[in-house]
């Protein structure tokens, strides 16, 4: 009893926490103002208790398992969870629904957390169906807008489509091995036809879910149409979660198949790199172009996964939890931008120095921060991304990401020249910040600086392993 | 002495610019950029002590600690004679850079925040003697360049600053390809020094040196890859121009030098014939493209890419002194660049115009500005007793000791360029500076303010210091050019 509350504490919390937010919207008469704090806090709280009583251990004949590695990687999302009701608290307090916001956002992240855990593959994917499912919900939250549920719709048909090719790929997989579990499947492996197809459609079905080239086309519709809070739980914790994942089933799993997924692998990564950056080059709307250049960030993500080895989990991770800081805090402003002035094109943020200076710069941090550049914590995050990638030996292969980060420059550029340099008759008014708001950007502008520099944090993440 | 004085100091110029207000802002900065000055000069003085006490390390004053331990990155920390001159050079460019942006208004807290952070990157450059330390201080200086040039410039600043930042990516993109290469064959290291212990196979050495050599070589404006100079230059503001011209592109020939020639010694030979072919057109090429600008900026720019063109010779030749010639020309041409630009800075704030022909009979309403442009303009044909003549001397003595056709053709090649850069040089001075006042508004104009001044004569300073006693810098660059070409000899 006393294994199962320590190893399933994180979860166990968030139950908690669910609950209590289901208590909340049954018994009517509280105001959103008073009760976004305490959720605020609530969540801080679930944040911080993560780094507590960490065990490492199985449950549930293993079909539960928990490290300190994924424990921190956990805390990773909590933290963008906590980030989430900081940075759009503008909108959450307008909602009619918040509380159904965060019992939403909650169950998903339940969902993640029961999925980086899960030792078997059924369980796997029960967790995914839970860290989806309730996301479509979030993507359709601005209910009188037409292209919010338009997203919601995409994003259920192709989660259900990428849902069947999963369970299609796992019962095959079952048919070729006659197990579930990830321990038990890798002696199993041996190369046959019909383990390699059913791992095809199982790598599809990841491809789908991390917005990999080609099956990424679903992003830019889903995160255009959402409202800006659910695009950016979309596209920093769905994708943190699923990256964890990915890396677990790929090197632990798939790990005798090695062979046939190393060159898919970085035949995807190059094209989601090419293909994300090529489109982001020319968006017009912020979620949309924010869409594409994630879905290229993406790709460095599969070049650091390339590895295969330590040096692979710890950089991505490090990445990930760096990747939360600068698109959390780019998101954070884009939100600002769109809830008080109502505008969502890059144009609109021309002159925005002139009025919000504050907002500038964290856009400018999070902006070079993505496109790796120093003293910002991303420049650390793709160098060692690019780093593992080239331990095979693959030149051409991190000369290719090399000239991604170069073309990714040219438009994050884009979005800092219209900040700071172009001239605009009307640029945005000063934007009232709430204090929440302010405190999600000062920490995620924190985050940007210090993650890097203090190297700590990777060595940190490199002894978790 | 603590190399990382050199990394604070402008740490804490730049949080006090941040914590000043109004006024006070120039002046945190300016005592910022004072203190970093003495700081380098203490350097120097102390570099020479322990030389002459005997200490034959390598590197001095040395320090390392681990930041990466996972992928084995640490802090390390050292200077040799290069660095302590370079060291030298971006404090003195530094300090004149705040002088004569004293009456920068537009947003000064932000411009003169910037302008510390790129002198930051440059001191960090210098003094790391790890890859990925270097890599790291080189980066910095990419941001800083593009928002002074997009924000605070001139004409196509938006055009320039993109085209810049991104050429200087694309460099950065190659150093990076490089630097990994050497990396994983070195055993997972990123420390000089003990990448120069290991012994990299010939042919590996020439698969990397392209891409550190081409990769320092963009943001060094090495030929045909200069294209962002002419744009960059002539767009940023005064002060701007003066840093990218006289530090910013001494990042790059130090890093072609100490990372890619130093560390890849068999690569460098070859590759010696393409660099020597590549910076010999450069010189000539950027000699007569200088003829024709009316521009000032545009003018100094090319003329840039010529005189840079000097450095890789002398790289290229791989001759000891030919590589401490081209060590000189990258201080000479640091000081006097950076000199030529504050001119034209001084210049167009008072007439508003950079074109020459608009200009004429400077020298009766602005003496001292006009013989600055003389000044500077002689050093930058090489007149003995500036510091123009005793670099380019070098180059050419260090050149000629190559006794085959070839490398005498590209120094013979070279040396004629000399007459080029003469005529414009005269051509531009004579009439901007000599001849009837052209304008009757120039005979209001008033001369250089104190700020002007005290920069001006702390580059003349330095520009004659090195004309007439070459000695003391040389005697600081020979023996650390000595080190890299015995190992290219293989001693």
């Amino acid at each position: 009893m006393n294994e199962f509350l320590t190893l399933m504490k994180s979860e166990l919390v968030l139950t908690v926490l669910i609950f209590l937010l289901l208590f909340v919207k049954i018994g009517r008469g509280v105001h959103n103002e008073a009760l976004l704090p305490i959720i605020q806090v609530l969540l801080l709280v679930n944040f911080i208790a993560g780094f507590f009583f960490n065990g490492q251990g199985s449950l549930f004949g293993g079909m539960f398992h928990t490290s300190p590695l994924i424990a921190f990687e956990k805390n990773i999302l909590s933290l963008a969870v906590y980030l989430v009701s900081l940075l759009f608290a503008g909108w959450l307090k307008k909602s009619q629904h918040m509380p159904e916001f965060f019992l939403l956002m909650l169950t998903a992240l339940l969902g993640m957390f029961l999925m980086i855990s899960s030792g078997n593959l059924l369980m796997f994917y029960l967790s995914l169906e839970l860290s989806t499912i309730p996301v479509a919900a979030m993507a359709n939250f601005d209910l009188h807008k037409k292209r919010s549920s338009e997203g919601a719709m995409k994003m259920v048909l192709s989660s259900a489509f990428s849902s069947g090719i999963l369970l299609f790929g796992i019962s095959l997989l079952y048919g070729a091995t006659g197990t579930l579990s990830f321990a038990e499947i890798p002696a199993l492996l041996n190369g046959a036809p019909l383990q390699v197809l059913a791992f095809v459609f199982l790598f599809s079905a990841f491809a789908f879910k991390l917005s990999v080239v080609p099956f990424h086309l679903w992003t830019a519709d889903v995160y255009e149409g959402s409202p800006i809070a659910v695009t950016a739980f979309l596209s920093v914790v769905s994708k943190a979660a699923m990256a964890f994942i990915f890396i677990t089933v790929l090197y632990q799993v798939f790990k005798p198949l090695q062979a046939v997924w190393y060159n898919l692998l970085v035949l995807l990564a190059v094209a989601t790199m090419v293909v994300g950056n090529l489109f982001a080059l020319r968006q017009q709307n912020i979620k949309r172009f924010f869409a594409f250049s994630s879905i290229a960030q993406v790709g460095f993500v599969l070049v650091g996964i390339s590895n295969i080895g330590v040096l692979g989990v710890s950089t991505v991770v490090y990445f990930m939890l760096i990747y939360v800081f600068s698109a959390m805090a780019a998101f954070g402003v884009a939100a600002a931008v769109s809830h008080y002035a109502n505008k969502e094109n890059v144009d609109a943020y021309k002159g925005l120095y002139k009025n919000n200076r504050f907002l500038s710069w964290i856009m400018a941090l999070a902006l070079f921060s993505l496109a790796g550049i120093p003293p910002t914590a991303g420049f650390f995050g793709k160098l060692f991304l690019l780093a593992a990638g080239g331990e095979r030996a693959a030149y051409w292969f991190i000369a290719v990401a090399a000239l991604n980060m170069i073309v990714s420059l040219y438009y994050y550029l884009r979005v800092v020249r219209a900040i700071f340099m172009d001239a605009n008759e009307t640029p945005i008014d000063a934007i009232p910040l709430g204090q929440g708001e302010r405190l999600g950007l000062v920490i995620c502008g924190a985050g940007i600086v210090l993650v890097g520099l203090a190297g700590g944090i990777f060595n940190f993440i490199q002894t978790l392993h | 002495m603590n190399l990382f004085y050199l990394i604070l100091l402008p740490l804490l110029t730049a949080v006090s610019v941040l914590l000043c207000r109004g006024g006070q802002i120039k002046w945190a900065a300016f005592a910022g950029a004072v203190l970093q000055l003495a700081l380098a000069v203490g350097l120097v003085v102390a570099y020479g002590q322990q030389r002459a006490a005997g200490n034959t390390a390598q590197m001095l004053f040395q320090q390392q600690y681990m930041l990466f331990s996972g992928v084995n990155i640490s802090l390390h920390v050292g200077v040799d004679g290069i660095s302590v001159a370079m060291v030298l050079l971006t404090s003195l460019v530094s300090l004149a850079g705040v002088l004569v942006s004293w009456k920068m208004e537009k947003m000064t807290k932000e411009f003169y925040f910037l302008l510390t952070l790129l002198a930051l990157g440059a001191y960090g450059f210098f003094i790391s003697l790890n890859l990925f330390v270097l890599f790291f201080f080189l980066e910095i200086s990419v941001i800083p360049k593009y928002l002074l040039i997009g924000i605070w410039g001139t004409g196509w600043k938006e055009y320039s600053a993109n085209k810049l930042a991104l050429m200087l990516m694309g460099g950065s993109a190659l150093i990076l390809v490089g630097m990994l290469g050497l990396y994983f064959t070195a055993g997972h290291n990123f420390d000089i020094l003990s990448i120069a212990n290991t012994a990299i196979p010939a042919n590996t050495q020439h698969l990397i040196f392209p891409f550190l050599f081409v990769g320092f070589g963009v943001f060094t404006a090495m030929f045909p890859l200069h294209t962002w100079v002419p744009d960059g230059h002539s767009s940023a503001p005064t002060a701007g121009s003066m840093f990218l011209a006289g530090i910013s592109m001494k990042l790059g020939g130090y890093g072609c030098l100490r990372v890619a020639v130093y560390l890849l010694p068999e690569g460098a030979k070859q590759y010696a014939n393409i660099i020597i072919l590549l910076s010999a057109i450069a010189i000539l090429y950027g000699a007569f493209a200088t003829m024709m600008q009316k521009d000032l900026k545009y003018m100094n720019a090319y003329s840039s890419v010529s005189h840079v063109g000097f450095s890789l010779l002398g790289i290229g030749m791989l001759t000891q002194t030919a590589i401490t010639g081209a060590l000189l020309q990258m201080v000479s041409h640091g000081l006097m660049t950076a000199l030529f630009f504050a001119v034209i800075g001084m210049l167009y704030d008072r007439t508003h115009t950079r074109l020459v022909g608009e200009m004429g009979g400077l020298l009766k309403v602005l003496p001292f500005i006009s013989t600055l442009l003389f000044i500077v303009g002689f050093c930058s044909l090489g007149l003995p007793g500036l510091s123009g003549f005793v670099a380019e001397m070098t180059v050419f003595v260090g050149s000629w000791q190559n006794d085959d056709v070839f490398h005498r053709v590209a120094t013979i090649a070279a040396t004629a360029s000399i007459v080029v850069t003469a005529v414009y040089i005269l051509r531009a001075v004579a009439q901007t500076a000599m001849g009837p006042v052209s304008n009757e508004h120039f005979l209001l104009l008033k001369d250089a303010a104190w700020y002007e001044r005290l920069a001006a004569i702390l580059l003349v300073a330095a520009i004659v210091c090195i004309g007439i006693g070459p000695g003391w810098l040389a005697d600081l660059l020979r023996p650390a050019a000595e080190i890299i070409t015995n190992r290219i000899a293989g001693k």
